[in-house]
């Protein structure tokens, strides 16, 4: 299954020019528990081609989210940005089997 | 003692329910606060120095904050003016705002604060060791210092207070964090710090924190011991989750927030329903700090010209990839035979937008379009050098073929001229912050009383 047919919503946004955040909601504490334990932080981080070291996962029980945070794959408005407000790179851990 | 903010929206230009800010107006808050840019759409804005929304959408929705000023008989505070909260962008609103005490016939006493910083001060604090980079920081040096179009420092809670002492009916601040306005007055009035800066940033973008974001409207109760944060539109609700979770938006750390003087820790906050709207939270703690401020600056990287051509024949569909490169190749031969002009004097990229335009090397699907658009960006020394470029590569835009013996072939030129000139190509060239003695060292504040 897609993480993103499995979980409320996957969003990505700039925080600030140089970092990138992205927070799945699960929606519910059962979808949390296995997104946990089905989520590989290196996997994400090679999704990103990002070493997995900048990778700062949060696992937020409370509010049944995962956020992952890393410096932006491109820096923001750089020559090579494709994606001013970074909203696209959600779709790639849509995407990823669960 | 109790302080009462009224946040209109996350942004001056994005719009609010009207009728959500009367009843804010009527519920009597102790200051209006509203937020006025960020760097979410890009450099430019700060390379430039203009603001991002439209003169006519900032005017109105003013016009509206004047009003509700007068009526509340409170300060009104805007932060990051004209979305980069240059000196500029400062005057901008400025002039707006003296424009509408004209017509609404308003007298005001106005505190413009200013942030811009002049280079050689960002050069002199290089050199005396008062810089420090964040992670990731560009590379700084005097040189890149000097070639900056602009520099900002982030005004913290206690510039907004030097403003607000003045006595001013309205503050027209430059660039603050997206939470200074918000907590300056709280603070001021010994609130919980913890809850100042808190509530501050559950507030910053308006009703982003509660079930109808876009009405806009959020009052916000803070005291001694915690906030209470309530939407003001009929149909908008905080819970605690919506306001929880706002922690999580445009920040990297959800529990932890920088700003001058220290840094917020919302690891123990506890969110509790008052009732079906409103939303307290205490528990969240301030840790005082060194006090820096962060800065921000653009440094123009380049002039761009733009071609995009579409491509709809099939086969150069499939083959959209190996056309690019096989053209971009054939293209700098052309461009180093007629101009002189070696690959290190400019950039040719282009993007397939309807393959990868949007996520390049990273993207992992792929599919079979109907049609790829053919996005050509030129960068290079001077505005005039990448048109030239734009005009050179333009006929092979059109009519470059696949292979040798096959008839020339035309693709889709969507207008003409086919070629758009950008204009100047600005980006972030700071990721650090400087150390103050003075939290006034780097800012300045101008009164004056305009209007009727």
């Amino acid at each position: 299954m897609r993480l993103g047919d499995l979980v409320l919503k996957v969003r990505s946004k700039n925080a600030g020019p140089f970092w990138l955040t992205v927070d799945i909601f699960c929606g519910d504490a059962e979808r949390f528990a296995r997104v946990i334990a089905a989520l590989d932080t290196g996997e994400v981080a090679r999704l990103f081609a990002t070493p997995r070291q900048m990778l700062k996962r949060f696992d937020i029980a409370d509010l049944a989210v995962v956020k992952i945070s890393l410096p932006r794959p491109v820096v923001q408005g750089s020559r090579e940005d494709r994606d001013m407000h970074g909203a696209q790179w959600a779709h790639l851990l849509e995407e990823i089997e669960v | 003692m109790a302080t009462r903010v009224l946040v209109p929206s996350g942004v001056l230009g994005l719009g609010f329910d009207r009728v959500a800010l009367a009843r804010g107006v009527a519920a009597r808050p102790d200051i209006i606060a509203i937020d006025g840019g960020s760097t979410d759409s890009g450099p430019y804005s700060l390379g430039a120095g203009v603001s991002k929304y439209s003169r006519a959408a900032t005017k109105a929705e003013w016009r509206h904050l004047m009003q509700a000023r007068a009526e509340a008989g409170v300060p009104l505070v805007i932060g990051t003016a004209g979305t980069c909260g240059t000196d500029a962008t400062v005057d901008w609103m400025y002039a707006i705002t003296i424009e509408l005490a004209a017509e609404l016939g308003q007298t005001v006493r106005v505190a413009r604060l200013y942030s811009s910083q002049p280079n050689d001060r960002i050069t002199k604090a290089l050199t005396a060791g008062q810089l420090r980079p964040l992670d990731p920081a560009p590379p700084v040096d005097a040189a890149a210092i000097a070639d900056m179009t602009n520099i900002v420092a982030l005004a913290g809670a206690e510039q907004i207070q030097a403003a607000l002492a003045t006595g001013a009916d309205i503050v027209i601040a430059g660039r603050t964090t997206d939470t200074a306005t918000i907590a300056a007055l709280p603070l001021a009035r010994g609130d919980h710090p913890g809850a100042a800066w808190h509530g501050a940033k559950i507030a910053e973008c308006g009703a982003l924190c509660s079930t109808n974001p876009t009405s806009g409207v959020i009052l916000v109760d803070f005291d001694e011991t915690g906030f209470t944060v309530e939407a003001m539109a009929e149909n908008a609700l905080c819970t605690p989750h919506s306001v929880s979770a706002h922690m999580l938006y445009e920040n990297s750390d959800p529990f932890r927030l920088y700003e001058p003087g220290g840094h917020l820790d919302v690891t123990g906050a506890r969110y509790r329903a008052l009732d079906a709207r409103r939303v307290r939270v205490e528990g969240s703690e301030w840790v005082p700090g060194a006090y820096t401020v962060k800065l921000e600056g653009a440094r123009i990287a380049g002039y761009q010209t733009t071609i995009l051509a579409i491509l709809r024949a099939p086969r150069y569909v499939a083959a959209a990839r190996e056309w690019t490169e096989k053209l971009g190749i054939f293209l700098q031969g052309e461009i180093a035979g007629r101009m002189g002009l070696s690959p290190a004097d400019y950039a040719l990229d282009f993007r397939l937008i309807g393959a990868d335009g949007a996520l390049g090397p990273l993207e992992n699907r792929s599919g079979r379009p109907v049609e790829i658009g053919v996005l050509g960006i030129v960068t290079a020394a001077t505005q005039d050098t990448a048109a030239e470029i734009g005009k050179l590569i333009n006929p092979f835009v059109l009519h470059y073929p696949l292979t040798e013996d096959e008839e020339l072939p035309t693709f889709a030129f969507p207008y003409s001229p086919a070629t758009t000139d950008r204009g100047a190509f600005y980006e972030f060239a700071l990721n650090h912050v400087m150390m103050l003695d003075d939290p006034m060292a780097a800012f300045r504040i101008l009164v004056a009383e305009v209007g009727a």
